[in-house]
């Protein structure tokens, strides 16, 4: 029987395996940021360990750094001594670093890929758990936890059992207006927060072929949500085009070879998944969230659902409490619900295409009163990009914010939060309770409903704006 | 890592579901650097509520949580883990774990006990009632005991015997070295390596 592309990658990375003991899985690339290392190196020096493969493993600050004033010191003492801790130890064990003010920094799912260094067929992992982003290459990528990073830090391999397989085929096209954001929430709430739980995820079909890569990566990202340990696209042209050039892509003989190796990692014909979904690309529409976990999510053209319409009691009591949270009414239309922020960012939506989008709506337009916008990009190279571009001229001209490149206001460790009781519409992935501040309200969205959405000073799709 | 064997402690009921690890512990508290200390951080933005559980006296000192389905969704952060452990807590109880949250509990020697949901619910309603009741969590038998309930519980034997043996994985994996050098030798030279360009 054939394999499906995760047992591929799978098992050209076993080191060890034996009966009843996780396979030992050889690790090609390591990330690593400033929040969830200092414990590992520390656990590494007290066992007297060096880093195996500094070679395979590079790391950047971004989920504690300020937006703005980066030249400054950091105005917080506890995030200082933690950037402090990744610039020591990265300086200690030999580890390539992009510091804040470095050309190469940004979130780490986004260098990794804009320096070519995520291609097909690696298995990559970071303490953080948007790895799953690196899966839109057909690399085999998933978050893992501090212990883990010392781990790695220290063997460059992990125990791991594998993972179950799950296709989820994308058939048709997308409706004009209809984003990679749209879909992946929309398959969210279809499979549930529990849904992908032990699975890597396949995405398939032709309305995923059609995907740029920025837009495959907004897909593989948000897997997690789905409770999805990693998910994956299989390469094609796409991919070799990103990656042809890159700093970090092989070149010459090597492309030649890497390219060759690279159009074997396709699921067989004859291979069978533990599950499959399908989805039909024609009945989507732009979706949003409205409750407090990514699964909570509805058609910008629907209203809030009552709890009474959920069957099972589990998600009835859930949807009345994350109704009270956000201060919603079942019923409401959701096109009426006002903000008072939009955030454009994250590794899920801070990329130059995300960019271009929003300043398309945004052209001309003004945020409304009463709305605050930030626009983080995912970068410092995809902001000198927008900025070569003209973007952050037309983000400015319209009232919003033009910051330096960080994790910001997806997870609000740094100062970019809301205010208890604010409400974002937000393109990162998490809603959850007091997610992007205590007391915060957020619904995540694509780049282009935050756009419209930052005119008209409620949830709205482009297709609305006059 | 200490071995966990068998736990016998009083429990607290969560009654929530799609627990995620912001609420577990709140990003604010990942700024630190230190690998102990996080019990103020354990479920922070709930506990400001006078009425959540864990501000309930009767529940003090309690070893063993038991929640709802979904527990520890979504970010990866070990802290999670940690802060449980910082608080006390030895044991968790779920008819469903997320399964980064899973992993890193095994690493930490915290037990994720998987019992069906109406186990849940019994021990629910038997710690409602008696909040002094005593939970006998055995990792030798893998079950779960207290008055009027037994049950066994679902763990990876794998994890379930390093918990035992209080083994630590970089050790086990260490023995595999030669292994290690193996695989390193054979590996494509198109691979990618960070160290160049310069």
């Amino acid at each position: 029987m054939g394999k499906t592309l995760a047992e591929k990658v799978w098992q050209d990375h076993v080191v060890y395996s034996a009966e009843g003991e996780p396979d030992l899985l050889y690790i090609d690339l390591h990330l690593i940021h400033e929040v969830t290392s200092p414990q590992a190196f520390d656990g590494l020096r007290a066992a007297g360990r060096k880093v195996r493969r500094p070679d395979l493993t590079i790391s950047t600050e971004d989920h504690n750094i300020p937006t703005v004033d980066i030249d400054k010191p950091i105005a917080d003492p506890v995030s200082a001594a933690q950037i402090e801790a990744l610039r020591k130890n990265t300086a200690e064990f030999g580890i390539r670093l992009h510091p804040l003010g470095d050309v190469d920094q940004g979130i780490v799912h986004v260098v990794g890929p804009q320096l070519g260094l995520t291609q097909p067929g690696m298995t990559v992992v970071c303490g953080d758990s948007h790895t799953s982003t690196h899966g839109a290459f057909g690399a085999l990528a998933f978050g893992i936890g501090t212990s883990e990073v010392e781990h790695v830090l220290a063997t460059q391999t992990l125990p791991l059992k594998p993972f179950k397989t799950m296709a989820v085929t994308v058939n048709g096209e997308l409706p004009v207006g209809v984003t990679a954001k749209d879909l992946i929430l929309a398959i969210i709430t279809q499979i549930g927060t529990g849904g992908g739980q032990g699975y890597v995820i396949e995405y398939r079909g032709e309305a995923i072929r059609k995907l740029s890569m920025e837009e495959r990566m907004t897909i593989c990202n948000m897997s997690i949500e789905a409770g999805a340990r990693a998910g994956m696209i299989a390469p094609d042209e796409t991919t070799y085009e990103f990656l042809k050039g890159r700093p970090n892509a092989p070149h010459g003989e090597q492309w030649d070879e890497a390219v060759a190796y690279w159009r074997t990692l396709a699921t067989d014909a004859d291979a069978k998944y533990d599950h499959e979904v399908i989805i039909e690309a024609s009945e989507l529409a732009p979706f949003v969230t409205w409750g407090t976990n990514p699964g909570q999510g509805a058609p910008l053209s629907a209203s809030v659902p009552s709890p009474d319409e959920f069957t099972d009691p589990v998600e009835r009591v859930a949807a009345e409490r994350a109704l009270e949270y956000m201060g919603l009414t079942a019923g409401q239309p959701l096109r009426d619900v006002k903000v008072d922020t939009v955030f454009l960012g994250s590794c899920t939506n801070g990329r130059l295409s995300d960019l271009r989008a929003a300043a398309h709506v945004l052209k001309g337009r003004k945020v409304a009163d009463g709305v605050r916008m930030l626009v983080v990009p995912g970068s410092a190279r995809v902001r000198l990009a927008a900025e070569a571009e003209g973007l952050d001229k037309v983000f400015l001209d319209a009232g919003a914010e033009w910051r330096s490149a960080g994790c910001s206001m997806c997870l609000a460790m740094n100062p970019d939060k809301l205010a208890p009781g604010e409400r974002a519409a937000s393109t990162s992935n998490r809603n959850f309770e007091g997610r992007q501040g205590p007391g915060g309200r957020t619904h995540l969205v694509s780049p282009q409903v935050a756009a419209a959405t930052a005119v008209t000073g409620h949830l709205a799709a482009p297709a609305d704006l006059a | 890592m200490e071995k966990f064997t068998v736990h016998t402690g009083t429990a607290v009921p969560l009654r929530r579901s799609n627990v995620d690890t912001d609420q577990i512990i709140p990003a604010e508290y990942l700024k630190r650097i230190t690998r102990h200390g996080y019990e103020d951080a354990l479920f922070s933005a709930w506990r400001k509520d006078p009425d959540f559980v864990l501000n309930q006296p009767q529940y003090a000192n309690a070893t063993i949580l038991i929640a709802g389905p979904e527990f520890g969704t979504g970010s990866s952060r070990e802290h999670a883990v940690w802060a449980l452990q910082d608080y006390g807590f030895k044991v968790v109880l779920s008819s469903r774990f997320a399964d980064i949250f899973r992993g890193n509990s095994g690493k930490g020697g915290l037990l994720t006990a998987l019992v069906d949901q109406s186990v849940i619910d019994q021990l629910w309603a038997l710690v409602e009632a008696n909040p002094a009741a005593q939970i006998t969590v055995d990792l030798e038998s893998n079950e779960v005991r207290a008055d009027g309930v037994t049950a066994s519980f679902d763990i990876d034997p794998y994890v379930r015997w390093r918990l035992i043996e209080g083994l630590d994985d970089i050790g086990i994996t260490l023995q595999h070295g030669d292994a290690i050098d193996a695989y390193e030798s054979h590996r494509p030279t198109f691979k990618p390596v960070t160290s160049s360009p310069a």
